[in-house]
């Protein structure tokens, strides 16, 4: 049976890996190659890195970055952060990463998810959704630049329309639950995954087991990822994992 | 020397990374007389039947794995280079495939409850003899990403089962043909103790 995946994400900034909380205050906390070595040992099905360098030459920075953990690890890891051309998604695929995940540079122009997925297969084109919920209660905007700008566009409706662009995968993160650790968006998440036929990484509110069982049961997430926790130790994967197939989810132990 | 067989299709490096990992030599290359000359060939894949056959005939190099396979170099077929060895595919109708074995490669059905492509970790059900899996145990996980499945004619020559929508054939293993639909080098320590058994041969 296929399982549902646990990711943990990197932040990852001039090569060292970060975390914020709600999108501010990073904290410089480790060694990118190293981190993602211990998580595969952990048990992790998946990595995701967001890469947040702004320098001029953080492609450089960044095809190193991934050449270096293509050759320390092997599971299927995603790369994201400040990916803006097909020259971007060509560089980091060569140096050994298994997808590439577009935010602002989709919203901008959505083609480049169609191209991408021409160029190199939708399997390798994730398409990362920052969403916040509407001040009037009723379903949720999209944001870009790291959630600072409001784009006014439906999140649901842009989810939809990247899948039909190309998009093999999604990764939906709820900017009110993003660093609460009250759980989850199931709605969000569950909203998005009933629309769409490629797969749903949930992201944003994981704070304790319950959560990940809950969203990939009631909100239809495929997979669910988080960074603090796992970061700080505050969870183990194991942990988790076993807690899921005790709930009788299906997970690779 | 293991010989990674580069026909144009990406994402040959994955593969290269770990046999490197594991200690062994690789090389990627083009070259007919080389990839004949080698110990042990690896035909990896990723992308479309249709493109990559193209490809694969243009260039020449199908005869030459079809001479390799003759000689009985060991191959190892990953992913596209799996469904390659077999007859047709549903994902390029006007192209044969190499013909190598016997039976097509299907689209996974729409259905209720099962998104495609297949994307993640299953458990496989492994025949007992089998040389690829020696030491691997019955149920373990691997890494799929596929929306097309093999369904060999002659099932004596699977290796491995996998049950996605329906039971299809995910490894198969023949004299020293071996190949898989899941990607070894992308299956943590399962994935590199099945590249051992391949590199041991």
């Amino acid at each position: 049976m296929l399982t549902k995946r646990i990711i943990p994400c990197l932040d990852i900034k001039d090569g060292r890996v970060v975390k914020g909380i709600n999108f501010v205050n990073l904290r410089d906390a480790g060694d990118p190659v190293e981190t993602a070595a211990a998580y595969d040992a952990a048990g992790a099905d998946e990595l995701v890195f967001l890469d947040i360098t702004a320098s001029s030459d953080a492609r450089e920075i960044k095809a190193d970055l991934v050449r270096k953990i293509s050759k320390a690890i092997f599971i299927p890891f995603t790369v994201g952060g400040g990916i803006r051309t097909i020259d971007d998604f060509k560089v980091i695929l060569r140096e050994g990463a298994d997808k590439v995940a577009v935010n602002s540079a989709a919203i901008m122009d959505p083609e480049l998810i169609s191209k991408a997925a021409d160029k190199f297969g939708s399997q390798c084109v994730v398409v990362a959704i920052d969403a916040k919920r509407r001040e009037d209660g009723q379903g949720w905007n999209i944001y870009k630049n790291g959630g600072r700008i409001d784009m006014g566009i439906d999140a649901v409706e842009w989810a939809q329309k990247a899948v039909s662009l190309g998009a093999g995968e999604l990764l939906v993160t709820s900017m009110d639950a993003d660093g609460t650790k009250n759980g989850y968006d199931i709605e969000l998440t569950r909203t998005i995954a009933e629309l769409v036929n490629v797969p749903v990484i949930a992201s944003g509110g994981a704070g304790k087991c319950e959560h990940f069982s809950d969203v990939l049961t009631e909100g239809k997430a495929d997979a669910a990822l988080a960074a603090t926790l796992f970061h700080y130790k505050e969870l183990e994967i194991s942990e988790v994992k076993r807690f899921l197939r005790d709930k009788g989810i299906s997970v690779r132990l | 020397m293991i010989t990674i067989i580069d026909y144009g299709a990406g994402n040959l490096e994955s593969v290269e990374k770990a046999f490197d990992f594991l200690g062994y030599e690789t090389l990627i290359t083009s070259d007919e007389k080389t990839i004949l000359d080698s110990e042990k060939i690896v035909l990896p894949g990723v992308g479309a039947f249709g493109d990559a056959m193209n490809m694969l005939t243009s260039s020449g190099l199908a005869d030459t794995v079809k001479k390799a396979v003759k000689k009985g170099i060991p191959l190892l077929g990953i992913c596209l280079g799996m469904q390659m060895l077999f007859e047709s595919s549903e994902e390029g109708e006007n192209v044969p495939g190499l013909g190598i074995f016997k039976g097509s490669i299907k689209k996974f059905e729409n259905t209720p409850g099962f998104k495609i492509p297949q994307i993640g970790w299953n458990s496989i059900k492994l025949r007992e003899d089998s040389r690829l899996f020696k030491g691997i145990p019955d149920g373990a996980y691997v890494y799929f990403v596929h929306s097309y499945y093999l369904d060999a004619k002659d099932k004596n020559i699977v290796a491995a089962t996998c049950d996605y929508i329906h039971p299809f054939d995910a490894a198969v293993e023949c004299g020293n043909v071996f190949a898989c639909q899941f990607h070894p080098e992308k299956s943590g320590k399962t994935g590199l103790a099945i590249l051992k058994n391949f590199a041991e041969i």
